[in-house]
């Protein structure tokens, strides 16, 4: 949060940014992650589907941690339901960087729905970085188009390589999922809440895992992330009761607490990216 | 047939929720337990699905080459390696390590 106060302070500094940077900025983040469709395309097609339906995933889901969970539980043999509904939990964190991206692009109505599909960590990232609401739309843009359009190219090549490869597995590129996974998870381990979270969720989906349906253990993971906003909760209230203090000191201590789970909630997790 | 429900199911659903949040008011969800909610429960699902994709055999935890490409791909980001890289790197040392007979 502080960041973007920096950043919006910043703004009249900034406002010279040149467009050649701002491109810059976001043709090397889009390039650089939009090349990685190929192992999503790879993945999905050792995980048993086809063409079209990896490349109709890329095409319209465009979100991938959501598009390596489902294939992964697919292959997995998890049901429709309980494989969507891990992909859709993962892409429920979008919602919350396009409220954030709908007060910096300020973009009409009429935009919206076709924006919409481009929100997504990385565009999330380079538009945060972003000093002026040109820099922001410019830098949304680029990232998304680029992005975009390598995505589900790298994704077809990725099922045709699959193809011709043979055994993804000979070739190691069964790690290429969970190291998706492990590099978008990595960045937002900041705080003890989040470390607590993905141990717990850890603990888990792998205890769960011998006995419960598949996919099913990943989801009753995710409650590891209200259990430990509960505990944190209770935890916070209890504090100030505890002690016996003047009103102002108590104040204090409230505003702290409010800092302290400000820290540990980053609305875009990943902007540091 | 059941994958194309799945993928339908996901198509719309996430698809949904970037919309809804280039167009819903800020207030309904700036909610401080909302917020904290959304940030975690990528946290609590990306770890439980790293940790699965490393470990699990069906519905056994086996211990197989992909832990070492995972242990590198950790490595390699904790030196902020790039993305593309990380992933390169899991791929090839878990390759390696099967290719040697792990």
């Amino acid at each position: 949060m502080a960041q973007q106060t920096v950043l919006t302070d910043r703004t009249a500094d900034d406002a010279d940014k040149p467009d050649r940077a701002v491109v810059r900025d976001a043709l090397g983040v889009g390039i650089a992650v939009g090349l990685s469709g190929f192992a999503f395309g790879v993945t999905s097609a050792g995980s048993g589907l086809g063409l079209l339906q990896t490349c109709a995933l890329s095409l319209l889901v465009f979100t991938g941690a959501s598009q390596f969970a489902l294939v992964g539980a697919l292959a997995a043999g998890g049901g429709p339901f309980t494989a969507a509904a891990g992909a859709f939990i993962l892409g429920v964190r979008n919602a919350f960087y396009g409220l954030r991206l709908s007060q910096l692009l300020a973009l009409p109505r009429a935009v919206r729905p076709f924006a919409a599909q481009w929100v997504i960590d990385e565009t999330t990232a380079v538009t945060l970085a972003q000093p002026t609401r040109r820099a922001r739309r410019i830098g949304f843009t680029v990232t998304g188009l680029t992005l975009y359009v390598l995505w589900n190219l790298t994704t077809l090549l990725g099922v045709l390589g699959a193809k011709a490869i043979g055994d993804t597995r000979a070739w190691g590129l069964d790690a290429a999922g969970p190291a998706v996974f492990l590099a978008l998870l990595m960045p937002m381990l900041k705080s003890a809440a989040e470390r607590a979270a993905a141990g717990l969720a850890v603990l888990l989906g792998l205890g769960l895992l011998p006995v419960l349906p598949a996919g099913v253990p990943v989801l009753v993971a995710a409650l590891a992330a209200p259990a430990v906003l509960v505990a944190q909760g209770r935890h916070s209230r209890a504090e100030p009761r505890r002690r016996d203090t003047p009103a102002a000191e108590r104040r204090g201590a409230a505003r702290e607490s409010r800092a302290a789970d400000g820290s540990t909630t980053p609305q875009t997790p990943e902007e540091e990216r | 047939m059941n994958t194309w429900i799945a993928i339908g199911l996901t198509v719309v659903g996430c698809y949904a929720v970037k919309l809804a949040g280039l167009l819903v008011p800020a207030a309904a969800l700036e909610r401080p337990f909302v917020r904290r909610l959304a940030a975690l429960l990528p946290v609590a699902l990306l770890a439980a699905l790293t940790a699965q994709q490393t470990f699990a055999d069906g519905h056994a935890l086996v211990l197989d080459a992909r832990v070492a490409g995972l242990g590198a791909a950790a490595v390699a980001l904790v030196l902020r390696a790039p993305f593309l890289l990380v992933v390169a790197v899991a791929v090839a040392v878990t390759a390696g390590v099967r290719a040697v007979g792990g």
